[in-house]
């Protein structure tokens, strides 16, 4: 590890934390329906969109009315994204010509980009048109943010709220949340990547020569590239802020017209991770004490800082196998030393480990780099990042929902311990916010490993590998861990565009967003509807030192431990093996 | 538990060797799979056991997956694993069941003396008890067994009622006011009396009693279902873990190209070394022996969701009398009638009481001497006559007839009221100074004795509340455990300021009626407390039946019983500090218990995965930290750990996790540290020794 690169991990770390609390409050006031700077600008558009929708904004719901409509925008959106897809051919803003995508990858898209996963069984630039890329994905990017965020509001408002049945219009904090958060956001970070050389056009794709003529597989000459154009920046701004992550070429951020400096990618990422860090502090202010939100970040950051230096460190060792003569792995100022492999020059080792953590803690599942050219270690963090379940930070509202899912758990036991009925925020937590709570931490595990599984053992999930051995199993099991989790990173490595991969996948993600949200909304519900408790010296408080400890050890038991034996069998070995 | 509540055990039963027996056959009529499938995480065992069983006889018939020994070993301990588990529920359910023997002996068929009409001298006829219903009228004399619980009609006895509470000191039952309750059972030593049935038959207190200590009524309390469904959370996903790595391994053999599939025996050793086992076996008996910890306090709590709210009480309400002070008072000074000298009076009231041998009178005795010089006397020496305290005359006192003396002096003292009609019967005055002042001490909260010679009016005692002692640490480890106590009394505000401060207790209501307790108890409700009281009177009642844990003093009346959800049958107030104690240990001891056996899995992977895998991948073997002997021997060692930290644990689930009054974020502190980060070690050396063992024995 070189002191330039620690340097630039932290002040990563710096400016996102500086970004918190301003962030974060600025939401607070925009979900409590308060006056905004904004306002005079977008008060009447609000006001507009209500009045077209017929949607009281008075009007509160109930936890079950919220799920109902949340499910049918929900669904109403897949919809529209696989129908956008199959009929491309016929549509405008299609200057390639591209023709329309099969069934069962348009499902897995339509299904990725409205449960906020994003991943790609496809490339963008070989299989979309720019109106799908437009009115479909862009537009999901933005939707499905918006549900996620709108969704954990509701929950936030749950456990602030005392005696209440409802949570809160779902309607209303979607509206809310594009107009004042995610659109000036993204407009802004858009701007910002054009000028530094992200595409933002219609064009036909370039074709331009090659300054060096090479050959191609089959050894004829080939002396001229196309180069793929499209309304980029547009994506990139909402896909990085978003926790979206599907990238608009097929090699996503590593893509020089998604991703072309070291400044762009600073931005990008600290846009993976803002808006989902900046929630816990508004978590914090939502329920009048942002301690409680700050304690969230705390217990992120005590998994995301060892992670980031784990993979940093894993990848700076690189591959002792490599010939001395063949790899010089020596850092020096010409040479970044280590594993270079799938990684890009203009970012080096340190911003592709520091891009490869945020990208699978954050559920984002944007790439700057190969993650299946990491070292076995390398690519061990990043699967153990996604098997916690995606909670540090997460994806936008998700993340944090589900991480508050983890201190339900942890608080029951955590109560147990001192004797005392758990609760939460003066909320009792009884049987039912236990049985949720267990539906949630056993769905996720339960789908990964029933998905992996099955892959492992049929012809369809075996042939689709391209890597034997170790490797193999870590690329089948990263694919279902980064679908069942909402990620979308791929490890690559595996022909996932066939029908086995397109369902199977489809539904890992359907039950990684859905079977997750629901529940958890049930669970606000019933935390709504409860009496306050006042604290007192016997209850537990949630914002200690300790408590931050005890939720690590929960979410690492309740999370990694399912995986243990898993990665034992994929990288674990792999690394054994490369070591030997 | 605290040191000095473990003495005050009125049932220390320990495990007789019967309670061993009989738990030993019941662990295994409890393998009844309609009955495990109660404990999810037990029942996955048994299945496990029956499975792994079946893979022996396969063995065992030459075609066996793995060597027979090493199936029918770790079938063997699976077993154990789940006879461990019932053994301790059963142990726990025995103490309980011989309780239940020795009560249900008091309540066999009794006669009963039936009256036709509910008079003193109406003839009766002898019928069985069981055909008392309720509202028949019956009489108890002296040697009778009192055939139903009941309210006493008529007339005054002493009762034993050794037979319920394990007390041979017999109480007096009387008709009218709060000691009008009779139990079913119990025993008149003298006397007579009238008594109404207020139960039907087998609905009697006694009957309760069996039925609550023999658990035949226990239903899981709403907090054991929360973590029962969190346990059974984790034990689904440990069978998905276990589940997927029968194909992980088939994969990982094609990959490695060598190696043979993990067996289903090692993967159900590894699932049952996974899924909580430990916290699944003994939850029940952690519950059962929280009840079976209250009896033998003597208390009896009508449901297991009473003694778990009681860990969760914030407020106490606690009666002053009796709970935070001394029951009785001691006196404190003499206040002479004017024209009167303070020797005069402390002389007489002293000679009044020297064979007063209540609390209060000793008291008298003593200040006297103490403040006047006047040493006891010798009672023969001067002749007296002692009058003992009666109800009838609300007086006590002596007649003094000095030998060759004239002029017999006739001392008497007593409550204001009752001297004053002593006076005034016999045709004397009764000053109005006095008055004065016994209002006067009356408003300070003391209790004024009057004392009267001969009819002379000659002053009062005053007599003052004593704060127990210890209490005041007692309430300061309340406090710390984030308990707020609030002190009842009908004593005046300027009185009961001056208890409160002393007893250091956090609130008080003074001059409070009994609505007024009941209000206090709504309004705490309503900001979202959990309150517990004490309560032995008809007009606590209502009260009782509001708060959330309600403790009726055994003494008291059959509606103050009927309104509690627990019986204290020592009659003693401050019991319910106890009762909270042990509501928070039984929490405790679960929350331990499931830390501790949830982080045994991390070593428990450790022995398993490199065993089960290193054919395949025998690079694997680096996780082998502790250097086990042979994989066979790694996942025995493992699945025998696994069972025998369930016995080694059922003692400190049957006497539960050692309370400790501290803060929240202490215990929290300690426990994770015990349980949490002992419970990652412990494993590593328990099965390091075991596997060192069989390579001792050379077993495997």
């Amino acid at each position: 590890m070189t002191a330039n690169g620690i340097i630039q991990i932290f002040l990563f770390l710096f400016v996102l934390l500086l970004a918190v609390k301003p962030l974060g409050s600025f939401m607070t006031r925009v979900f409590q329906r308060e006056k905004t700077f904004l306002d005079p600008f977008l008060g009447p558009l609000e006001r507009l969109i209500y009045r077209l929708s017929g949607v009281n904004p008075e009007e509160e719901m109930d936890w079950k009315q919220n799920a109902l409509a949340m499910l049918l925008f929900n669904f109403l959106g897949l919809i529209v994204v696989y129908s956008l897809q199959r009929l491309q051919q016929f549509l405008p803003l299609n200057p390639q010509g591209v023709g329309g995508v099969s069934p069962d990858l348009s499902f897995n898209t339509a299904v990725s980009f409205a449960s906020n996963t994003n991943w790609q069984a496809y490339g963008g630039e070989t299989t979309m048109s720019y109106l799908t890329q437009m009115l479909a994905l862009t537009v999901q990017n933005f939707l499905s943010a918006a549900t996620g965020i709108a969704l954990l509001i509701l929950i936030i408002r749950g456990i602030a709220r005392h005696s209440s049945k409802t949570l809160g219009n779902f309607w209303v904090d979607m509206t809310r949340c594009m107009l004042y958060v995610l659109l000036p956001l993204s407009m802004v970070l858009a701007l910002f990547l054009v000028s530094q050389g992200v595409v933002q056009n219609f064009s036909p794709y370039a074709t331009v020569s090659l300054l060096e003529p090479t050959k191609d597989t089959s050894g004829s000459i080939v002396t001229e590239q196309v180069i793929a154009m499209g309304p980029a920046a547009s994506q990139i701004a909402i896909k990085q802020l978003g926790t979206n992550g599907g990238g608009f070429f097929n090699v996503n951020s590593a893509h020089p017209f998604e991703n072309p400096t070291p400044l762009s990618n600073y931005f990008e990422m600290l846009a993976i991770v803002l808006i989902a860090a900046a929630l816990c502090y508004t978590y914090g202010a939502m329920v009048k004490d942002t301690r409680q939100g700050w304690a969230l970040i705390a217990a992120m950051l005590i998994m995301f800082i060892p992670a980031v230096f784990s993979m940093y460190f894993a990848e700076m060792n690189g591959n002792p196998k490599l010939p001395v003569s063949a790899i010089n792995r020596q850092t020096s100022n010409t040479n970044p030393g280590g594993n270079m492999e799938g990684k890009e020059d203009r970012f080096g080792i340190a911003n592709s480990a520091l891009w490869t953590v945020a990208t699978t803690s954050a559920s984002n599942g944007s790439v700057n780099a190969m993650h299946d050219s990491y070292t076995p270690l390398g690519g061990l963090v990043a699967l153990l990042m996604m098997h916690l379940g995606e909670v540090v930070f997460g994806g936008v509202g998700s993340g944090l929902y589900g991480m508050l899912v983890f201190v339900i758990v942890a608080v029951f036991v955590a109560g147990l311990l001192v004797g005392r009925t758990p609760e939460y925020l003066g909320h009792k937590i009884e049987a039912y916010e236990m049985k949720m709570a267990s539906l949630l931490i056993l769905i996720m595990p339960l789908t990964v490993l029933f998905f992996t599984a099955l892959a492992v053992v049929t012809t369809a999930g075996k042939s689709a590998v391209l890597n034997s051995g170790p490797h193999g199993f870590s690329e089948i099991l990263y694919a279902f861990t980064s679908q069942g989790n909402n990620n979308g990173s791929a490890f690559a490595g595996i022909s996932v565009n066939n029908p086995f991969y397109n369902l199977a996948g489809g539904i890992a993600m359907l039950i990684g967003r859905y079977w997750l949200a629901v529940p958890t909304l049930a669970l606000a519900g019933s935390l709504a509807r409860k009496k306050f408790i006042p604290a007192s010296e016997g209850t537990l408080p949630t914002h200690t030192p300790l408590f931050i400890f005890w939720l690590v050890a929960i979410v690492l038991i309740v999370g990694a431990l399912n995986f243990l034996p898993a990665l034992a069998l994929g990288p674990v070995v792999e690394h054994l093996l490369m070591i030997q | 538990m605290s040191s000095s509540s473990s003495k005050e055990l009125k049932r220390p039963l320990g495990f007789t060797g019967t309670i061993f027996r009989r738990a030993l056959l019941e662990s295994l009529t409890k393998l009844n799979p309609r009955l495990m499938v109660r404990n999810p995480v037990m029942f996955v065992v048994e299945a496990g056991s029956v499975i792994t069983t079946a893979l022996w006889f396969q063995a065992l018939l030459g075609s066996g997956e793995a060597p027979a020994w090493f199936i029918g070993s770790v079938s063997g301990w699976l077993w154990l694993t789940v006879l461990f588990a019932n053994f301790s529920e059963a142990l726990a359910e025995g103490r309980g069941k011989a309780q239940a023997d020795a009560l249900r002996k008091a309540r066999r068929d009794m006669p009963a003396k039936l009256l036709s009409e509910p008079k003193s001298r109406s003839p009766f006829t002898t019928v069985s008890s069981t055909i008392l219903k309720k509202g028949d009228v019956f009489l108890a004399e002296a040697g009778d067994i009192v055939a139903s619980d009941g309210e006493v009609l008529e007339g005054i006895a002493s009762v034993d009622e050794s037979a319920i509470t394990g007390e041979s000191a017999p109480v007096i039952r009387e008709s009218g006011g709060d000691r009008s309750a009779v139990t079913g059972g119990t025993r008149v030593l003298s006397d007579w009396l009238i008594i109404r049935v207020t139960v039907e038959a087998g609905g009697g207190f006694l009957d309760r009693m069996i039925h609550m200590i023999e658990g035949a009524k226990r239903q899981k309390t709403p907090n054991e279902i929360a973590l029962n469904i969190l346990l059974s959370a984790f034990t689904i996903i440990f069978i998905g873990v276990c589940l997927s790595l029968l194909p992980f391994s088939l994969y990982s053999i094609e990959a490695a190209g060598q190696g043979s599939p993990v067996t289903v025996t090692v993967l159900i050793a590894l699932l049952v070394c996974l899924i909580p086992t430990t916290i699944g076996g003994l939850l029940s008996a952690i519950g059962i022996a929280g009840m079976d910890r209250m009896i033998r306090h003597n208390v009896i709590a009508t449901s297991g969701r009473a003694i778990e709210a009681a860990g969760d009480v914030d407020v106490l309400l606690l009666d002053k009398t009796g709970t935070i002070t001394l029951g009785n008072r001691m006196a404190t000074e003499f206040t002479p009638a004017p024209g009167i000298s303070r020797e005069r009076l402390a002389d007489a009231a002293q000679l009044a009481s020297l064979a007063d041998e209540t609390p209060e009178g000793r008291s008298i005795v003593i200040l006297a001497k103490e403040k006047y010089g006047l040493r006891g006397r010798d009672v023969h020496d001067i002749h007296a006559h002692f009058v003992p305290f009666s109800a009838q005359t609300r007086m006590s006192g002596a007649d003094i007839q000095p030998e060759g003396k004239n002029g017999s002096r006739i001392i008497r003292k007593g409550a204001a009221d009752a001297i004053r009609m002593y006076v005034e019967e016999t045709g004397g005055t009764f000053p109005g100074a006095i008055h004065q002042i016994v209002q006067e001490i009356s408003r300070l909260g003391a209790t004024p004795l009057v004392v009267v010679e001969n009819q002379e009016v000659l002053g009062v005692i005053h007599l003052k509340d004593i704060v127990k002692g210890g209490i005041k640490a007692r309430f300061a480890h309340l406090r710390k455990m984030g308990i707020k106590t609030v002190m009842i009394t009908g004593d005046n505000k300027l009185t009961a300021t001056a208890i409160a401060a002393e007893a250091g207790v956090d609130d008080f209501l003074a001059e409070a009626k009994p609505e007024d307790k009941l209000k206090l108890i709504r309004e705490y409700q309503k900001g979202g407390r959990l309150v517990a009281m004490t309560g032995d009177g008809t007009n606590d009642a209502p009260a009782l039946a509001q708060a959330d844990v309600a403790v009726a003093m055994n003494t008291g009346t059959q509606s103050a019983r009927e309104a509690a959800n627990m019986v204290d049958l020592d009659s003693n107030p401050t019991k319910l500090l106890e009762i909270v104690e042990i509501g928070k240990q039984l929490l405790m001891t679960r929350g331990t218990l499931t830390t501790f056996s949830i982080a045994n899995d991390v070593a428990k992977y450790f022995a398993i995965i490199p065993a089960a895998f290193t054919t395949t991948y025998p690079v694997l073997k680096i996780l082998n930290v502790m250097n086990l002997a042979s994989p066979e021997s790694a996942i025995l060692s493992a699945v025998i750990f696994n069972a025998l930290i369930i016995v080694a644990l059922i003692p400190l689930a049957l006497k539960g996790v050692g309370y400790r009054a501290m803060s929240a974020a202490q215990l929290l502190r300690r426990h994770l540290l015990i349980y949490g980060v002992g419970g990652v070690i412990a494993p590593f050396i328990g099965i390091k020794l075991i596997d060192m063992l069989m390579g001792a024995l050379k077993l495997v």
